[in-house]
């Protein structure tokens, strides 16, 4: 049995339900794998696990419960192989007579009956059964020169757990930071900001009213139901620490803004002050005091930044990073404003979690809005928090 | 019992060729994802052609509803047969029309039924299938007529990932990402489609096309289709396996944004032709 695996795929995160594990089974009694561990492999793959993201979990999980697994139809190809090539070896006239005395034949023919007496597991020692380090025909580090070499190789003949140690999938793997790779993915996710269930639709009683007064003579009346759609602010910080992520972080934005038709963004540096910029190079700059008076409150607004600082710029007078610059009312304070004008309103940290507890603004920062990766994996939950207020990784 | 091998036209790996025929064999739906232009809705028409089946094809626009699968019942037909006297307007069964899924289930010899682009749809689409894909069977109140699949179709489902799909319904079907292929496997592919062509000139332009798909910051990189475009443009316009090596003839087959032929471009100019790729989780 291999129930450890299922326990293990859990244990990695893969979400695997006792509903997949059921099928798997089904499919194993039907042999669809072939008695072959490869094809094992693929297989549980496809009815395990139904994401790309989580492919490479599974390949860790698979190196855990299978890496030290000999399977038989393997193992056979190699005694065949090794058969071949005791007709290549150089041996002594001495090693030639006892090779003579030995049967081809009967060596396989031995080792199938060892193999069926259960023999072959565990074996040390020995001059008959299969085994290692024994004086038997058959085995590994043994000593016979005619002998046959069973699973001494690395890991030559292990391919469905190399395919696993390859780990293909890795840049798949939602917990890494987002690379352009994963951009359209990301995106994606961003669609959920978008008006669901556009469409025309009869409406009955105007149709019949208009029908009536028609004499009878049918008259249709359509409506278009239309959902509100998302309004989406984005406020993301650029310059200094932000500048390895600027260009990720605005290519992510201006795609998103080609598909929400109310998308406002605007920049800061390290934090928010009185003013925010419109572009990118900072030279365009608009009042945020304006925009917190002339925004409807129902924006849902996403901060990017690293939240990496001095303290000072944050709490201070003044305390803003460029020097000519000067701010009457501290960073932390235009902060709160934006969070208590805005309902829904998130910090976007392209930091790993890990690091946050270790820079003390990111703490005060996370004290005031709730904050996430910018992962996919947090990137979707942030999301899924914009929308309901709710989610899996942020409890207020 | 069906065994599908693949198709002369079609070149698959041997995990998708598996899985293919784990879905059958479970009779279980199989999703199919990947990149753009990977082939995935050639995918079914490979396997229709390979078991020699009917190919039922389901497009799914952003407006298409569940029940549209199933059957429609005209009432504005009817309405108006009413009002003008034609048809047999208590006859109802002539105006309910069987949607795909009604279609695959109602034939009698198994089908292949591709349900193309399942993302497209809202997000509660695939949980209204649910009931009709387990039991593939369904009820239709108007008439009491229960449509219920005589030979359990082939069903064949792509995804672009435009939409996560819900936890029930993945839990139903078979997984697969087609990867990128990788260089052998797509000199297989070409050779089906170009069968003559030259080796240094496939060799050269697989060398560029790989290359090109390195720069991670490209707007969209370019898919299999692409390069079969791109390949066909090379042979008609005879050019040389040589001329690859200086320039990217007829970029535009290959690359359909502006920043795109920009960034490669200007990378292939400069005399030690970096790449300008960035990978922010290098950065810590």
């Amino acid at each position: 049995m291999f129930i450890n695996f299922f326990f293990s795929l859990k244990s990695h995160g893969v979400p695997v339900s006792i509903h997949e594990w059921m099928i798997l089974h089904h499919a194993l009694s039907l042999n669809l794998n072939n008695c072959n561990l490869t094809d094992f492999y693929h297989i549980a793959k496809s009815i395990l696990v139904k994401h790309e993201i989580h492919f490479d979990k599974y390949d860790l999980a698979f190196l855990d419960t299978f890496k030290d697994i000999e399977t038989t139809d393997e193992m056979l190809e190699e005694i065949l192989a090794g058969l071949k090539k005791v007709k290549e070896l150089h041996l002594s006239e001495e090693e030639k007579k006892q090779i003579e005395q030995l049967n081809l034949d009967e060596i396989l023919k031995n080792f199938e009956e060892q193999m069926k007496a259960g023999h072959y597991k565990d074996h040390v020692g020995g001059n008959k059964a299969i085994g290692t380090g024994g004086r038997s025909t058959q085995g590994a580090w043994g000593y016979n020169p005619a002998g046959i070499r069973i699973g001494q190789g690395e890991s030559r003949h292990k391919r469905a757990v190399q395919i696993a140690e390859k780990r293909s999938f890795r840049n798949y793997s939602s917990d890494i930071t987002l690379d352009t790779r994963q951009m359209k993915v990301a995106l994606s996710h961003l669609r959920s900001l978008l008006p669901i269930g556009t469409g025309e639709r009869l409406n009955i009683e105007e149709t019949i009213d208009a029908t009536c007064k028609n004499a009878g003579e049918i008259e249709f009346v359509w409506e278009n139901k239309e959902k509100k759609a998302s309004k989406v602010m984005l406020l993301m910080d650029v310059g200094g620490s932000m500048t390895p992520y600027a260009e990720l972080a605005s290519r992510l934005f201006s795609a998103a803004s080609s598909q929400i038709s109310k998308f406002k963004h605007y920049y800061y540096h390290n934090c928010i002050y009185q003013e925010l910029w419109a572009d990118i190079e900072r030279n365009k700059t608009i009042s945020s005091q304006d925009l917190l008076r002339s925004e409807d409150n129902d924006y849902k607004v996403i901060i990017v930044g690293d939240g990496e600082m001095a303290p000072s710029e944050l709490t201070w007078v003044n305390g803003a990073i460029d020097y000519w610059y000067h701010n009457d009312t501290p960073g932390i304070v235009w902060l709160q404003r934006f969070k208590d004008k805005f309902k829904n309103i998130i910090w976007l940290n392209p930091i790993p979690a890990r690091s946050w507890n270790y820079v003390q603004t990111i703490r005060m920062i996370r004290g005031i809005f709730p904050m996430f990766e910018l992962t996919l994996d947090g990137l979707d939950e942030s999301v899924k928090y914009l929308m309901s207020g709710k989610c899996e990784l942020y409890h207020s | 019992m069906n065994y599908f091998k693949g198709s002369d036209e079609y070149v698959l790996s041997q995990a998708l060729r598996d899985n293919v025929n784990v879905s059958i064999a479970l009779q279980r739906p199989l999703i199919v994802k990947g990149e753009p232009g990977t082939g995935k809705t050639l995918l079914a028409h490979s396997i229709a052609k390979g078991l020699g089946k009917q190919l039922i094809i389901w497009n799914i626009k952003s407006t298409t509803k569940a029940k549209e699968g199933l059957y429609v019942y005209d009432t504005v037909q009817r309405l108006n047969d009413a009002r003008f006297g034609d048809g047999n307007v208590s006859d109802i069964k002539q105006y309910i029309k069987l949607g795909k899924l009604g279609e695959a289930f109602k034939s009698e010899e198994q089908v292949v039924l591709l349900i193309d682009e399942i993302d497209k749809a809202e997000l509660e689409f695939p949980n209204d299938l649910l009931n009709e894909l387990d039991e593939m069977s369904f009820y239709i109140p108007e008439t009491g007529e229960i449509i219920k699949a005589k030979q359990r179709p082939i069903m064949i489902i792509t995804s672009n990932s435009e939409k996560e799909l819900p936890d029930p319904f993945l839990r139903r079907c078979i997984f697969h990402y087609i990867e990128f292929p990788e260089t052998s496997l797509m000199e297989d592919i070409i050779k089906v489609h170009y069968p003559k062509i030259e080796k240094t000139l496939l060799r050269e332009a697989l060398k560029r096309f790989y290359w090109i798909r390195e720069f991670d910051m490209l707007r969209k990189k370019p898919s299999t289709s692409e390069l079969i475009d791109w390949l066909q443009a090379l042979i008609v316009g005879g050019i040389s396996a040589k001329a690859i090596e200086k320039e990217i003839p007829f970029v535009g087959t290959l690359l359909k944004k502006k920043e795109d032929v920009d960034l490669v471009e200007k990378s292939g100019k400069s005399h030690y032709a970096y790449n300008t790729s960035m990978r922010t989780r290098d950065v810590y």
